[in-house]
């Protein structure tokens, strides 16, 4: 467009400072949280610390890190996370497959069983009830019975759709069995909405709390996410009850020191993924 | 075609296919298990649940579970709140959370500056990623107001008169709602934009060229090119709002109430958790699940059925 008119300039100068403080909203938790764990004590409650932090402080996170139970949720996460998403894009992406070719014989059927349970869930008592009369109760019980969702099925299948044909017929007169179409031709080819659904499903695993929080029993089972909830609820009569000699943090600080330890590794992966994602989102469509 | 024939081409089908069959039955197999089977145990609803029995053998009781729940017991009032509570808040989320992401979108489609409305979209798609327990431990920490400490947030509230001296959000039942809903925008609102800065990038050029010529201004443009060209996504989108506005996010609420909060704050799912996981009246929480349940099936229909009369768009 050559020729602004007024309406336009007006318009598009408050869209970019409406922009720029709704950005600001969306950061300055963040920024804050881990300004005010790496702030001194003195600082911190005298309320010094607005944005940046002030009289650098790593002690927090020295007693953090040694804390009972922060490794162990870390791992515990780590493994949920790796082979969680592992487990949910096998089955996802090969039912997703198969959904996606017209010889199906009952495609539609099978269409309606995946995209019924979205609309259609049997609520938390009978879940509940079904995960204890299943022994969902273990590490290996939280990886296989959870992380499905019709949702990412069918924006697989929509991409796999969309592949065209003529490869794939290609690659069936030079003998590629089924199996071998899938991995070879069809896999390849679909990085994109590949890499969306693998970062759907880590990220839910990463942020898993209810279930594991009700159904998982030892301790050294707990995800991070379970470590961190109990440390908030509890955390200032902890830090009162450790016998540390001077103090140089505020209480707060070991709060918001955990809640650093979790969006952390969220903040690291994310500019890498996040190209893939905004299409992805839009490939899945909403048609069952 | 004879019935042999047709049986022998179905043979031979999946003779040929068998692949394609085994692909999909890890999947078949663990919606099974982990979404129908349940299904079926939302018969408890009308049971008198003992753990020893199982949901099966346990003793049939007709509606006496539903009319437990609705009709003057202890309990019935507390399940009444709880379903006001998972109505208002419902329409709240529903009358802030519906419009905010459609109005950034239109904002986001102004920004012309590339470099900029690239870092503004991930900066604002970020907080989505972040788990309700980061989120909640936020909120929590940054609203604490206590005798020697007050989170920063709760301090510039204060300084602000947004809330009364002395009240601890977190603890006073009337900020309960606005403080969910704020949540929820402040979460979600950037990465529920992007289905609507898609439609929006999707609109040709030319119909914008065209009311330009016209001598249209920016307000028209959008009343009349920006808005029609999106109305499907509006519609599919508010059908999903409409279809899903029960299933208000209760790992949120279970993560940010307390006793004090609960007049506002508890919702039906909260409820069915709080008196069937933590407090083991199995029948009678399952009976207010199978409600909710009900209840939101029966929008979802609801609001695709209106939709495909209304507008040519349906969930199905």
């Amino acid at each position: 467009m050559d020729r602004l008119s007024r309406s336009d300039i007006i318009f598009k100068i408050v869209a970019y400072l409406l922009i720029s403080a709704l950005v600001v909203v969306a950061l300055y938790p963040l920024i804050y949280a881990f300004s005010a764990s790496i702030s001194g004590r003195a600082a911190y409650e005298t309320g010094r610390v607005v944005l940046l932090p002030v009289d650098l402080d790593f002690q927090v996170y020295k007693i953090l890190f040694a804390r009972n139970g922060f490794w162990i949720s870390y791992t515990n996460t780590l493994f949920y996370t790796v082979f969680g998403t592992i487990w949910s894009m096998v089955i996802s992406a090969t039912g997703a497959y198969a959904l996606s070719k017209r010889k199906l014989l009952f495609r539609r059927q099978f269409n309606f069983f995946v995209v019924f349970t979205m609309w259609f869930s049997a609520g938390m008592i009978p879940s509940y009830l079904n995960y204890m009369g299943m022994g969902v109760n273990t590490r290996w019980g939280i990886i296989v019975a959870f992380g499905v969702q019709a949702f990412n099925i069918i924006l697989l299948r929509n991409y796999f759709e969309s592949v065209p044909k003529e490869i794939e017929e290609a690659a069936r007169i030079d003998g590629a069995s089924e199996f071998q179409t899938f991995t070879h031709i069809y896999l390849p080819m679909s990085t994109a909405a590949i890499a969306t659904v693998t970062l759907f499903y880590a990220t839910s695993r990463w942020n898993g709390y209810f279930w594991a929080s009700i159904l998982l029993q030892s301790a050294n089972e707990k995800p991070l996410q379970v470590f961190l909830r109990t440390e908030i609820m509890t955390y200032r009569t902890l830090i009162e009850n450790m016998v540390i000699d001077n103090l140089t943090f505020a209480p707060d600080s070991y709060a918001y020191a955990i809640l650093v330890c979790s969006i952390l590794p969220i903040l690291i992966v994310y500019p890498y993924i996040q190209k893939y994602f905004a299409r992805g989102v839009n490939l899945g469509g909403v048609k069952g | 075609m004879t019935k042999s024939a047709l049986f022998k081409r179905i043979i031979h089908h999946f003779r040929c296919e068998w692949q394609l069959y085994l692909m999909i039955v890890p999947m078949i197999v663990w919606f099974l298990i982990w979404s129908y089977k349940p299904m079926t145990g939302l018969l408890i609803a009308f049971k008198n649940y003992r753990p020893i029995d199982g949901i099966v053998a346990s003793k049939f009781v007709g509606l006496y579970n539903f009319k437990q729940l609705i009709f003057g017991t202890a309990y019935s009032t507390m399940f009444w709140g709880a379903f006001r509570n998972t109505f208002l808040i419902s329409i709240y989320g529903l009358v802030f959370g519906f419009p905010f992401p459609i109005i950034l979108a239109l904002l986001l489609g102004e920004v012309s500056h590339n470099f900029f409305r690239k870092i503004s979209q991930t900066i604002l798609y970020l907080p989505h990623f972040l788990s309700e327990v980061t989120i909640t431990g936020l909120v929590i920490t940054l609203l604490y107001h206590g005798a020697d400490q007050t989170g920063i947030l709760a301090r510039i509230f204060y300084d602000l008169n947004l809330i009364e001296p002395g009240l601890k959000v977190i603890e006073t039942a009337k900020y309960f709602r606005p403080m969910y809903i704020i949540t929820g925008l402040w979460k979600e609102a950037g990465y529920n934009s992007i289905v609507y800065y898609a439609a929006i990038m999707g609109i040709s050029p030319v119909l914008y060229e065209a009311l330009r010529v016209d001598g249209g201004n920016k307000l028209q443009e959008i009343r009349y090119v920006t808005f029609p060209g999106m109305a499907p996504t509006l519609t599919i989108m508010l059908v999903i709002r409409i279809g899903g506005m029960l299933a208000v996010g209760y790992e949120r609420i279970i993560l940010l109430y307390n006793a004090s909060t609960y007049s506002t704050a508890d919702v039906i799912s909260t409820f069915v958790y709080r008196i069937g996981l933590e407090g083991s009246y199995m029948s009678l929480a399952g009976a207010a699940d199978f409600f909710n349940t009900l209840i939101g099936f029966i929008l979802v229909i609801g609001a695709n059925f209106i939709s495909r009369r209304v507008s040519s768009t349906s969930l199905w």
